[in-house]
């Protein structure tokens, strides 16, 4: 009896004696696969922050953690505008991104890509399409628009869905001819969708007007520089450094 | 004497013959066949989609709309999203419950053998394999993918990203067939050539976390192959051949043993074994259906 009772301790004893050196080694590989796979995916998802994303897509480090690349919005897209990503492509495999260039967003009433979206990675309380983020067209390339040179090309004001307030036409005077005018077409980063549809249709070989996400596009004042000394945010607040 | 040498011999050189000859060969590939089937069909049915504009499933397996209504959605991938912390829709849920209770019912790795388009090219490479009869070199323990499982679930909560979805190969390959995005295939050749020349069913059987949740999941199914017919067994072996889980055949098989259904939930349900017997020893069945039968092998289920 207790030849057996000392056998099957001597067997469990030598069962968790393996256990344990199994899991060492497979928490040690798996220690590894996962630092890998974290570069892998860190990295990728810095590669390109130039990903234009769906109307309604939350922050980029947000929208990471949500989409689950199921291509639900992209099925939804009746312009084809959508795209997965693929390996080496810039934004994240297989979420969804769209190139302004080749298909710009045509800005649906209903939005269907982000009725569909599973995740809410596409915000659902979006509802107006007017008021999307997906980026903000930038007039990168001053020297090379038509409209800089003097020329009345306006392609870019004219498409823009929301025309004379995502874009307006600034006039100047032309300082080369003395007795023109210049009219700039200037984004108004506050109501711009981000659609693209400038992007696409700049006349220039390679486009002098670019969407670009916003976190690239815009710079955000200090907080003293946008205080306003009400009974909430007083002075010494401020003074103390506490933020507004 | 030595003609049954001979006979012995051959019948043991060429795979699966004896099955052939006896069952035919349509019954010896009956369930292999019904498989791959099965794996296009579902890849169809979500193909006719994007090539067509003919909707069945929207999505891919990742998350989809069933007919436009009901949702479906990967478990792995739902589990990953809410660990990074983000709450999503509540039809992310409800698919996944979807998914979790059908599996629960008709066997958790049946999406294994019977849905995931991966196994094709695990099963090809295993074919490969046996037919070059390369040997088998290097092991490992199969219950790494539980310790990839575990991995998976935690990366999201460190990072705050779902970083398998990066890597997983699951969808890959309805990616590149769905949405032209073909560059992830390097992965899926990266699988077949593990499985082809370093471990067998490296993958399927050792590495996939989502083998591994599908095998959580099907811990309760009903559903099982059964050794009812042990006893004709002739050991040719041929069923741990072509196993890809082979430790689950040992309990049923082996002398005395009082429990025939094979009650390992990494059973992948997938019929090969009932293909290639000649004597007919599997069956599926429905684990109920033994209860009034045999109360003793009920008495060993319950202490596994």
């Amino acid at each position: 009896m207790s030849n057996t009772n000392s056998k099957s301790t001597k067997a469990s004893d030598f069962n968790r004696r393996k256990f344990l050196a199994t899991s060492a080694k497979a928490g040690c590989v798996m220690g590894l696969v996962g630092l890998g796979l974290t570069a892998t995916a860190t990295q990728s998802s810095q590669r390109d922050p130039f990903a234009i994303r769906p109307p309604g897509a939350l922050d980029e480090e947000d929208f990471l953690s949500s989409c689950v690349r199921c291509g639900l919005c992209v099925e939804a897209c009746p312009y084809d505008t959508l795209k997965l990503a693929r390996w080496f492509e810039g934004a994240a495999t297989g979420t969804p991104f769209f190139t302004a260039r080749e298909i710009p967003c045509e800005m649906c009433d209903d939005i269907p890509c982000v009725k569909v979206c599973p995740s809410g990675a596409l915000d659902h309380s979006l509802e107006d399409i007017d008021d999307s983020k997906m980026g903000i067209a930038v007039l990168i390339d001053e020297k090379n628009c038509l409209n800089f040179k003097g020329l009345r090309c306006d392609v870019c004001y004219r498409v823009c869905p929301l025309i004379d307030n995502a874009i307006t036409l600034e006039r100047q005077r032309n300082h080369k001819s003395g007795h023109h005018a210049m009219f700039l077409p200037t984004v108004n980063s506050d109501t711009c969708t981000g659609c693209g549809k400038c992007e696409r249709a700049c006349v220039t070989e390679e486009a002098v007007i670019k969407v670009l996400p916003a976190k690239v596009a815009l710079g955000r004042s200090a907080a003293h520089d946008t205080y306003e000394n009400t009974e909430k945010t007083t002075l010494e607040m401020l003074n103390k450094g506490l933020s507004i | 004497m030595s003609k049954n040498i001979a006979n012995s011999q051959t019948k043991s050189d060429k795979f699966a013959q004896a099955a052939v000859d006896e069952l035919g060969w349509w019954g010896a590939h009956k369930f292999l066949i019904l498989r791959r089937l099965s794996q296009l069909l579902v890849l169809a049915l979500f193909a006719i989609g994007p090539w067509f504009g003919l909707w069945f499933f929207k999505g891919n397996l990742s998350s989809s709309e069933l007919l436009g209504v009901i949702p479906l959605t990967d478990p792995l991938v739902t589990m990953q999203v809410l660990l990074t912390g983000h709450w999503p829709e509540v039809t992310l849920l409800i698919g996944a419950a979807i998914i979790i209770a059908f599996y629960a019912v008709v066997g958790g790795r049946t999406f294994c053998s019977w849905v995931c388009p991966v196994n094709i090219i695990t099963d090809c490479a295993s074919w490969i394999r046996r037919k070059l009869k390369l040997p088998r070199t290097s092991e490992m323990p199969r219950n790494l993918r539980y310790y990839l499982l575990a991995l998976v679930l935690i990366l999201p909560i460190l990072t705050g990203f779902t970083v398998w979805e990066w890597a997983n190969p699951v969808p890959i390959v309805y990616r590149a067939i769905l949405f032209s995005a073909g560059s992830g295939l390097w992965i899926l050749a990266a699988i077949f050539l593990l499985d082809l020349l370093v471990v067998e069913r490296a993958w399927c059987s050792h590495l996939c976390p989502t083998g591994a949740m599908f095998s959580l999941i099907g811990k309760t199914s009903p559903i099982k192959v059964s050794a009812v017919n042990a006893e004709a067994c002739d050991n040719c072996m041929d069923c741990f051949t072509v196993c890809p889980e082979r430790q689950v055949l040992k309990p049923v098989l082996k002398k005395g043993s009082t429990q025939p259904m094979i009650m390992d939930s990494d059973c992948t349900l997938c019929g090969r074994c009932i293909d290639v017997c000649a004597p007919r020893v599997f069956q599926y069945k429905n684990r109920f259906q033994q209860r009034d039968l045999n109360r003793i092998a009920l008495k060993a289920e319950n202490n596994q």
